[in-house]
């Protein structure tokens, strides 16, 4: 009895031991890659960065404005355009096909595309679009993104709403409500903060995507907010420019890299906000 | 409303139905079979619902009385694989017709559940919704509205308040009576409870089951639960099911003391179930 009760404390020790030595592991790799960011892009930040073009090689100053615009222009036409079509399937997925056939089909291919590399995806709209339109555009580069968010946001739809308990629909149901309100009044409402965390998932996925903008979009060192040409973007200005010798290239793809990141991260605490205070009202 | 008076758990004593003769049928359930699939849960049950009085189902677990009820309000339409067979008349129409409008039966035929279900908004707009939907009514008229059926649901003192703050905020107790105010809210003429009482406390289920005596003055009421005194307390008529099969149904009063099948009489004194 007292020898069970020992080892099975003693194999708890060992199991605590080892989450919370994977939990360090973990936020150490997370602040080793913040640290490396902040201390190499942090010098690169200027109000420059903010208003000026995105330079020539080897010379002094420069920005990344047009990078930044279009990079806001392509997420912001990829979001409105994905976020649609995957709230819809998720929705038809949980609510009204949740026992046909087609919703098994649908959620299988719709993990491979999950997984698909983005890579893959920017070779389909380049055959897709690109090759049909005689060159690269702003517009090739936001269905791109718009296909990464499809799926993203189909997934985390129909696993939203699928929590959402069943009991709740039937009494919505049993007042006399059609499924359309049920769905719109009820479910969405129970599901918000999931559906947002979703959508802003999707954000952050696409914001950093440089593949499928390299074969759709590619890049532009000027001023152009044209979706019919090449549009500049952060993602693909940073793979330019880090992999040049020129220290002012390098400097603005560190500033990049770091303002694409504290975006992300200030979208997610937003969306933690957000959460937090529909869940106490 | 009065405050609920608790002596051994109800304040509703055992009644025997006044006027027997006089009630009208309201809900006529003849010949109803149920499948989930291939397996038969209901098997050829037919009896009445009399209009404003209680009818209790009683019975062991999966004897098929809740899956009655829910063929009451077609709550069942929302499964595939789920079928009913046979004839449940409202008011003389048929009401597993293909021709019935679901949703126009179940603003008929309210229900409220096992576990409370408040929607995920406040308490005002958890009922001025289901209003809503079927009617357009000025700001102060929904406010009236909303504030009778709080006060039909026994818990306008208790919520006036705090209106416009989140139905999840109330007690267990307080979120069944506001389910319980939804489903009057929209005027129904039966109300169909399933076990109402069975995740609340002592005094909780006292207040509920008053309500139930009280609504039974407007509403033609049906009330599953797994508690036998209960459905002494607040019925007037009570049907035994057992493997889904109707054993007996009567009179509340004769049932529970001088029951004409074997098989009720071991299970009201508790010899199985």
């Amino acid at each position: 009895m007292a020898s069970l009760y020992h080892s099975r404390k003693r194999r708890n020790a060992i199991a605590m031991g080892l989450c919370v030595g994977a939990t360090g592991i973990g936020l150490a790799w997370l602040f080793v890659i913040l640290s490396t960011l902040l201390w190499n892009g942090a010098g690169g930040i200027n109000l420059a960065v903010f208003t000026q073009m995105t330079p020539p090689p080897n010379v002094h100053g420069g920005g990344l404005l047009n990078a930044i615009v279009g990079s806001l222009i392509m997420t912001t036409i990829g979001i409105a355009i994905g976020a649609p079509i995957g709230l819809f399937a998720g929705t038809y997925m949980a609510e009204y096909g949740r026992y046909e056939k087609l919703t098994t089909v649908t959620r299988f291919i719709n993990d491979i595309l999950l997984s698909a590399p983005s890579i893959i995806i920017g070779l389909f709209i380049y055959g897709a679009v690109v090759v049909p339109m005689h060159g690269f555009s702003g517009i090739a580069g936001a269905l791109a993104l718009a296909v990464i968010v499809i799926p993203v946001v189909v997934r985390t739809t129909e696993n939203m709403l699928l929590l959402v308990p069943q009991q709740l629909r039937e009494a919505a149901t049993g007042l006399g409500l059609p499924r359309s309100v049920v769905v719109q009044k009820v479910a969405y409402k129970a599901a918000k903060t999931g559906l947002i965390t979703g959508l802003l998932l999707a954000v952050a996925r696409i914001s950093g995507e440089t593949a499928p903008l390299l074969f759709t979009a590619l890049s532009n060192q000027f001023w152009s907010i044209d979706l019919t040409r090449e549009i500049a973007n952060l993602p693909v200005t940073i793979n330019n420019f880090i992999n040049n010798p020129d220290p002012n290239w390098k400097r603005l793809a560190w500033a990049g890299a770091l303002i694409i990141t504290f975006a992300v991260l200030a979208l997610n605490i937003a969306a933690r906000a957000i959460g937090s205070r529909s869940a106490t009202k | 409303m009065n405050a609920p008076t608790v002596n051994g758990g109800g304040s509703v004593a055992i009644q025997p139905p006044a006027d027997t003769a006089a009630r009208a049928v309201k809900v006529d359930i003849r010949k109803v079979d149920f499948f989930y699939g291939a397996n038969k849960a209901l098997k050829d049950i037919s009896l009445p619902l009399h209009e404003n009085e209680v009818t209790a189902f009683i019975g062991p677990s999966g004897c098929g009385k809740s899956t009655l009820l829910r063929v009451l309000n077609r709550m069942y339409d929302l499964y595939p694989n789920q079928r009913a067979e046979g004839e449940v008349l409202l008011d003389g129409e048929n009401i597993l017709s293909a021709k019935q409008d679901a949703n126009l039966l179940r603003s008929k035929v309210g229900m409220v559940f096992q576990k409370p279900t408040p929607f995920p908004m406040t308490i005002f707009e958890n009922i001025a919704f289901g209003i809503r939907l079927y009617d357009k009514p000025s700001k102060s008229e929904l406010e009236g509205r909303v504030e009778d059926a709080l006060r039909g649901a026994a818990l306008w003192n208790e919520v006036k308040d705090k209106l416009h703050t989140s139905g999840l905020g109330l007690s267990g107790g307080q979120q069944q009576r506001l389910c319980i105010a939804r489903t009057v809210a929209i005027q129904p003429e039966v109300i169909l409870f399933d076990e109402p009482c069975s995740a609340l406390d002592p005094i909780s289920t006292a207040k509920v089951e008053e309500l139930i005596d009280e609504l039974s003055a407007k509403y033609t009421i049906a009330i599953v639960t797994h508690n036998m005194q209960q459905a002494a307390r607040v019925s007037q008529y009570t049907a035994f099911m057992y493997l889904g099969e109707l054993i007996e149904y009567g009179p509340t009063n004769k049932l529970f003391t001088t029951p004409s099948d074997k098989k009720t009489q071991d299970y009201i004194t508790g010899r199985f179930g």
